[in-house]
């Protein structure tokens, strides 16, 4: 693949401005309002489930939901179909955490022919690299401002 | 057991979706810068403790949509924070989030042995 020129580049923002059509916006959101509104809602029943008839708490449960879900997520990013739903759904299947592991799974299966070292563990956090990298960053600096001013000003909240 | 709670769960997780699709849509960031922004996003709404809050109100509505991560990240690095101080915060930081970390890479591993890739 050549890499385009700038000059390349703004023609083709100005010719996909003109020729490309509108996004049907409002389908998209409803979409994704649908497909990640049932996640979270399978995602609750799990978390009732397990505290109805396991000894988990309303804060302990939260972890087997989100292993369940992420182990069916991966099973149905291996045999194809999460990426039906994506198409479908949007953002509705990406924001979850389902969205996580699917990025996981499937970018560890798109490496597999170039090995296990090589292929799917160095390509696995391919996409969710750069989330781990933000969330962990931002929580860090967010936790240190935190307990900066919890010492020095005396706010806590 | 109040049906209620799946209600808000189903309105509030659909509605943070919508977000992240908005941001994508409206925006134009790709699903990487999406998803980033909503961790970041849920970290600083967790900082202003307001994310446990939705939490204890939608349930799973607001603990499965990624935002969840952010905030977990900080609960564990502050938690920890208490007992071990500065240190804490960097020990800390996986200390809710390990569950699902770890989840994602052994089954996403053991995936790509089971499955084969299409095409």
């Amino acid at each position: 693949m050549s890499i385009a020129s700038e000059k390349e580049k703004k023609e083709y923002a100005a010719y996909a401005k003109k020729h490309g059509e509108k996004k049907p916006i409002w389908k998209h959101c409803w979409h994704a309002f649908v497909a990640g509104g049932l996640i979270c809602l399978i995602g609750q029943f799990l978390q009732v489930f397990f505290i109805t008839y396991f000894d988990f708490t309303k804060d302990t449960a939260g972890n087997p939901t989100v292993a369940v879900l992420i182990f069916v997520s991966v099973i149905l990013t291996g045999i194809g179909v999460y990426d039906k739903l994506a198409q479908w759904a949007g953002g509705g299947t990406a924001v979850p955490i389902t969205g996580f592991a699917n990025s996981m799974a499937s970018s560890a299966l798109e490496y597999r022919t170039e090995g296990l070292v090589l292929g799917v563990g160095s390509n696995m956090f391919k996409l969710a690299g750069s989330v781990i990298c933000f969330g962990v960053v931002s929580a860090f600096i967010i936790a240190i401002i935190k307990v900066l001013l919890k010492i020095y000003v005396g706010i806590d909240f | 057991m109040e049906w209620q709670q799946f209600l808000w769960a189903f309105l509030v997780g659909g509605a943070i979706c919508v977000v992240g699709q908005l941001l994508m849509d409206v925006l134009n960031l790709t699903p990487g810068h999406a998803m980033c922004t909503l961790v970041v996003v849920g970290a600083i709404l967790g900082g202003l403790g307001w994310y446990d809050k939705l939490i204890a109100f939608a349930g799973a509505g607001a603990s499965v949509p990624i935002c969840s991560f952010g905030n977990s990240l900080l609960k564990g690095a502050l938690a920890e924070y208490e007992f071990h101080g500065l240190v804490g915060i960097l020990t800390g930081i996986f200390d809710i989030t390990s569950a699902g970390i770890s989840a994602a890479i052994i089954f996403s591993f053991l995936g790509a042995l089971v499955f084969k890739p299409k095409n």
